[in-house]
């Protein structure tokens, strides 16, 4: 901790730090050890451990691609209907973890919020790493599936991360809209279990967009839509085709969702610890 | 020692107490709320929200020389926890503004940010980092933490399996060996057992003394801040009371004003205390005197008043109260009184002690106000080399010596 310079810090009402940024990368190992915590209590004290990770989206395809695939009998491209909704869970289930987790993140780190400082923006980031993990024992099922098929995805999966990250910054643009409303009320922790319930129903996770032909760009102002079908798009050799007017116009949403839920987070940050 | 460390000029903080309004209907407190929810939405976080407003800390102002170890000191309430938590930066001061030059830590707590399920090793690096300490760091310093902890052997258990005192160890090990140009510590060493204690005192003079660092120290422990500190910050229903070297605030804080506890009865039917009051004055002289107020609605007939002083452990150490002296103690019939116990000198050596008083008359009692009132006590009596009082015991009697050579 040795430093020639000694750096001068004004605390003063209503002074954004302005060296938040800086702040934000010389508190970097703090954001991996919240994370590591994160993981690594994530199964402690379970019987099934990190089965659960894959218990839950293999029941959730099998409902669906027997309600969408065979009841309601939706149309599903080139490949097999359990591929096409698996596609879709993916990037929904991590933008669901995701969500959830950093929406509660400032209310379960009170105790660190009301004794230490920090960027308190590492706190929803960090809590974002689980979430990571889980996708990526998804991902796991996913590769068994094509395996299984004999489905080879082509050169398009190389795109993949792109999506990944659209996900996840909609799902922290949202999730620090409500972590910091959850602070000062409350009330929000019933409202992000209700979002997630409709938003499924509202995201393409059980179907193919295609099925509505019309209103595409209006659906897409739902980040999620464009998420998804990209998810699909890379892994399922380019089906159902990408709107580039109806990505950009995710990509726009998922974008004004960050910019303003960062806004809110750091006016409310500065007080966090008087109303916690 | 040409410009301060730390420059404070004219700070405050200003809380909001709310006081929610009864709705009586469900449908009532809905609508207030979501009237309240939509005006903060539109008119921003910094609206005025309904409540009395209380300065917690206001026009504060002093500086921190380089090098110097600041004992603050006060009564609880009187905002030496937010002046903590404001240069801290967990949150930002309403008014005024602070000037920091140097690296602040600060360890408001023993143990934030330790996790039950995760082993004592991970939680070193966990805590290390919550108080800002870098991996490397981490690393170069694990042997000695762990050696300072003494649990060698548990380092791979998780920390819920410890017990108290190993876990107070480990945190304040991994805390002790921050080194950061400016530590922030409040009352952490009112945990943990007297001979642990010690040691972290022992550190805490070290780091002091040895490499020229600033500390901001926060205590109850009059003794510890004699030792430790060279400067002292009386605050008082935050502001500054007295500033200037420890030994001078101590005395001005010590034997300032009463220490007064006042009750609302629950059930005024019954024969109830009102108030506690504690005299700061006669205990900076060494007495104890502590007066308490009763109020019943019919006359009692022998009021009996009995007080017991605990050590800040729990255990009594002296109790007295009339009912005891029998025929002897005949105050009269009256339904309000003021009722005053006094012990001159009073034989106890420095530390925290505790009162707890009682109301009743010749056959039963009434009311009684466990912990009432607390205390620092400062005896007159100064020995130069005092065993640790969970040794020889808080009581200070008149020994008398003899000695024959033969």
């Amino acid at each position: 901790m040795a430093q020639t310079d000694t750096p001068e810090l004004v605390l003063e009402a209503g002074r954004a730090s302005r060296d938040y940024w800086r702040d934000l990368w010389r508190y970097r190992e703090l954001l991996g050890f919240l994370a590591w915590r994160d993981v690594k209590i994530r199964y402690k004290q379970t019987v099934l451990g990190v089965l659960w990770a894959l218990i839950q989206p293999v029941v959730t395809l099998a409902v669906f691609t027997f309600i969408f695939g065979k009841l309601a009998g939706m149309p599903s491209g080139n490949a097999p209907y359990p591929l096409l909704v698996l596609c879709g869970l993916l990037p929904w289930q991590l933008f669901a973890a995701a969500f959830s987790n950093a929406s509660g993140s400032l209310v379960a780190n009170t105790h660190l919020i009301a004794k230490v400082y920090f960027p308190r923006l590492i706190v929803p980031l960090s809590s974002v790493a689980v979430a990571l993990l889980d996708f990526a024992i998804t991902l796991g099922l996913l590769a068994l599936l094509c395996a299984w098929w004999r489905f080879v995805p082509d050169w398009r999966v190389l795109l993949l991360p792109l999506f990944i990250v659209l996900t996840l910054l909609t799902a922290i643009g949202t999730g620090l809209w409500l972590t910091a409303l959850t602070v000062k009320y409350r009330d929000f922790r019933f409202v992000v279990p209700f979002l997630l319930q409709i938003g499924l129903f509202l995201s393409p996770v059980g179907f193919s967009s295609t099925n509505l032909p019309n209103w595409q760009h209006v659906y897409s102002l739902n980040p999620m839509v464009g998420a998804i079908d990209g998810f699909r798009w890379c892994l399922l050799h380019g089906e159902p085709t990408l709107d580039p007017l109806n990505l950009a116009v995710s990509v726009a949403m998922s974008g004004l969702l960050l910019a303003s839920g960062l806004w809110y987070f750091r006016r409310t940050e500065r007080t966090v610890a008087d109303v916690i | 020692m040409s410009t301060p460390v730390i420059r404070v000029e004219g700070l405050g903080k200003r809380y909001y107490l709310s006081h929610e309004k009864r709705s009586d209907t469900l449908r009532d407190s809905l609508t207030q709320k979501f009237r309240q929810l939509g005006r903060r939405l539109a008119g921003g976080g910094g609206a005025e929200p309904a409540g009395e407003e209380f300065w917690a800390l206001r026009d504060v102002s002093f500086d921190v020389a380089q090098g110097d170890v600041l004992g603050i000191i006060g009564r609880n309430g009187a905002g030496k926890s937010t002046l903590l938590k404001l240069l801290s930066r967990i949150t930002e001061p309403t008014a005024g503004r602070a000037t920091i030059r140097g690296r602040v830590a600060s360890l408001l707590e023993v143990g934030t940010g330790f996790h039950p399920e995760l082993s004592g090793r991970e939680n070193i690096f966990l805590n290390g980092a919550i108080l800002g300490m870098s991996r490397v760091e981490i690393r170069r310093k694990f042997d000695e933490i762990v050696a300072f902890a003494e649990i060698e052997r548990f380092l791979d258990t998780q920390v819920k399996h410890y017990s108290s005192g190993m876990y107070v160890r480990l945190a304040f090990a991994v805390a002790a060996h921050l080194e950061p140009e400016i530590l922030i510590v409040d009352e952490v060493l009112a945990v943990g057992d007297a001979q642990f204690q010690k040691k972290c005192l022992g550190k805490m003079n070290e780091v002091a003394r040895g490499s020229g660092r600033t500390i901001l120290f926060v205590s109850h422990n009059t003794g510890a801040l004699q030792a430790i500190c060279r400067t002292g910050l009386w605050l008082q229903q935050g502001q500054v009371a007295q500033a200037g070297p420890i030994a001078n605030c101590l005395a001005g804080y010590l034997s300032s004003g009463n220490e007064a506890a006042t009750f609302t009865a629950t059930n005024p039917e019954k024969p109830h205390i009102t108030s506690v009051t504690l005299d700061r004055t006669a205990l900076a002289h060494g007495r104890f005197r502590v007066s308490v107020s009763f109020k019943a609605s019919a006359p009692l007939s022998r009021p009996v008043i009995g007080v017991t002083i605990f050590s800040k452990l729990g255990q009594p150490l002296a109790g007295s109260n009339g009912r005891m002296m029998g025929e002897q103690w005949a105050p009269g019939v009256m339904s309000e009184g003021v009722i005053t116990a006094e012990i001159d000198p009073l034989p106890l050596h420095s530390d925290t002690y505790r009162v707890s008083v009682y109301l009743g008359d010749a056959a039963q009692d009434y009311d009684q106000k466990l912990e009432a009132v607390e205390f620092d006590y400062v005896s007159p009596h100064f020995y130069p080399q005092c065993p640790p009082l969970s040794v020889i015991g808080q009581c200070d009697l008149p020994w008398r010596w003899t000695v024959e050579p033969k």
